[in-house]
């Protein structure tokens, strides 16, 4: 295993107080202990990406400040408000949105539906206008089944219901997995645009050139511990290390 | 041809109870995955709530159509709440077992005050009397049971398939933890959900004790057909429990008429053809 690197390097644009703040994060899914001590944090309007292989925490980490992590330990603050016992209904009305990987989109539910489902948290969210501005594809389809969409308009939709809410402070599972590269670039510039509103954004991505183009920084993930951090800026200097980490 | 119509409206009114009730036990089901077998008692407990309502408080009917179903929806809140939610995830036989008591003891504690006999209790006198159709002659408080019962599975369907708050129960009922990640609050809508099925029950109490008389075990003789017809109709989708439930009634009525020996079973034989034909329910999605 690599060496543990706990003091992570605070980022190279820090433009605001911590959005999220997480220490020694520990999880359990039933009887196995996923999450060993995660630290990282997130800067306001910044977008964060968890880089890591397949099961090392990643999903879990979001899944556990998220609030939907049965056991888990250590302190998770969003915006220095402690939140690591909180109900998962109760954060998310605290401004936290959260887009999984599977997408989550309801197959009883048809496209307008799913779209509205998440209750208003805040004022400040997007419009419908400015929603179908972004995801065109979506405008069309307001009357099909969820789960008929395609893959991609699937994971539109799945981003696009969170930003209606009002939540500054979003979490994005893979937004890019199994999808083609000309959907990939939409969700980049989507992604790109959202962080240009101001929007906080933590990335989950195995995809770390596409994360690179979204990024302005990293913690690198394994064996349910962050191990590495760096900078974007610092992405080509470390390279190397991200292909032994990854495996890639 | 006047016994063949005779039989038909005895069906729908049957199938009217069979909508009210299979309806409470698909939305519990799709929300809590229970299998609440409490329902029978449940109903029973609307039809004695009108009764208490008009024998010690003097109030009547009309009133104790709104009354009952929310005095004992908030029975069955408190029964979520206190027993009902700490089985989620469990084995549905848990929660099949669990209600499955509570109807007994429920049952019980009626049986022990007022005995297997019927309590009488009076058609309000806006609805008494009957209208001769030309065909048959309808006694009016019938002809209201099975319209009025129409309507509230109609409204039920309406606020569950065509609303927001319906839009959060389907989608709660498929992904309860995404759901709640959205901010709901899924665990009280849960309970209400519950509210919601039991205060179908008791309107359906309600409805029958004027027809059926109020017994404490009115709803365990119902509750066994009722499961008969979830069974066929499929746990799944409201508007086929909906639709099962009447035309159920309607095909017990028809052979009351035909072939009067084989009514207590027709039900029966139709869950076994289904069963084996389509395990699933005739409206029901595989599992």
């Amino acid at each position: 295993m690599p060496e543990v690197n706990t003091a992570v390097r605070p980022a190279a644009q820090t433009s605001g107080a911590h959005v999220l703040s997480v220490k020694d994060l520990q999880a359990w899914y039933g009887e196995s202990h996923i999450l060993h001590g995660i630290n990282f944090h997130v800067n306001e309007g910044e977008v964060v990406t968890l880089l890591g292989r397949n099961g090392a925490g990643k999903t879990t980490t979001l899944k556990s400040v998220m609030g939907i992590i049965g056991k888990r330990s250590g302190t998770i603050q969003f915006n220095g408000k402690e939140i690591s016992r909180a109900s998962s209904d109760s954060i998310a009305r605290m401004g936290v949105a959260f887009c999984p990987e599977e997408r989550g989109i309801f197959a009883s539910l048809d496209v307008r539906e799913n779209l509205l489902l998440p209750p208003i948290v805040s004022s400040g969210g997007l419009s419908l206008d400015q929603i179908f501005e972004l995801f065109p594809n979506l405008k069309d389809r307001l009357n099909s089944q969820g789960t008929k969409l395609s893959g991609g308009e699937q994971q539109m939709l799945a981003i696009a219901r969170i930003l209606r809410t009002g939540a500054r402070f979003l979490m994005l599972d893979e937004p890019t997995e199994g999808l083609a590269p000309v959907i990939i670039q939409q969700i980049g510039h989507t992604i790109a645009r959202l962080k240009k509103e101001g929007f906080t954004i933590l990335l989950v991505e195995q995809n770390f050139r596409f994360a690179s183009t979204v990024a302005d920084r990293y913690y690198v993930v394994e064996h349910g511990k962050v191990i590495d951090g760096f900078a974007n800026s610092e992405l080509e200097a470390n390279m190397d290390k991200l292909h032994t980490y990854l495996g890639v | 041809m006047q016994a063949l119509y005779a039989q038909l409206l005895v069906g729908l009114i049957n199938g009217s109870f069979y909508a009210l009730l299979s309806l409470g036990l698909a939305v519990i089901f799709g929300m809590l995955n229970i299998i609440n077998f409490a329902h029978g008692a449940l109903y029973m407990m609307g039809a004695f709530t009108a009764y208490f309502l008009l024998n010690l408080f003097g109030i009547g009917y009309w009133w104790a159509l709104l009354i009952a179903p929310i005095v004992v929806g908030i029975f069955g809140m408190i029964l979520e709440r206190t027993m009902l939610q700490w089985l989620a995830g469990l084995d549905h036989l848990y929660g099949l077992l669990l209600t499955f008591g509570i109807a007994l003891i429920v049952q019980g504690v009626f049986q022990n005050y007022f005995g297997s006999s019927g309590l009488p209790y009076a058609i309000p006198d806006e609805l008494k009397g009957g209208m001769n159709l030309g065909f048959m002659f309808l006694p009016i408080y019938r002809g209201w049971v099975v319209v009025f019962s129409l309507v509230v599975c109609l409204a039920t369907w309406f606020l569950i398939e065509k609303t927001r708050l319906g839009a959060y129960l389907r989608a709660a009922t498929e992904n309860p933890t995404l759901v709640r990640a959205f901010g709901i609050n899924v665990p009280r809508m849960i309970t209400l959900t519950y509210g919601l099925g039991v205060g179908l029950a008791a309107l359906a109490g309600v409805l029958s004790a004027p027809i059926n008389q109020v017994r404490p075990l009115m709803g365990a003789d119902l509750i066994i057909v009722v499961f008969a017809v979830v069974v066929i109709g499929g746990m799944g989708s409201i508007m086929g429990s909906i639709i099962t439930g009447f035309a159920l009634g309607v095909i017990e009525g028809l052979t009351k008429y035909f072939y009067p020996e084989a009514s207590n079973t027709v039900v029966f034989v139709l869950m076994v053809l289904v069963l084996l034909i389509k395990p699933t329910g005739l409206t029901g999605r595989a599992a």
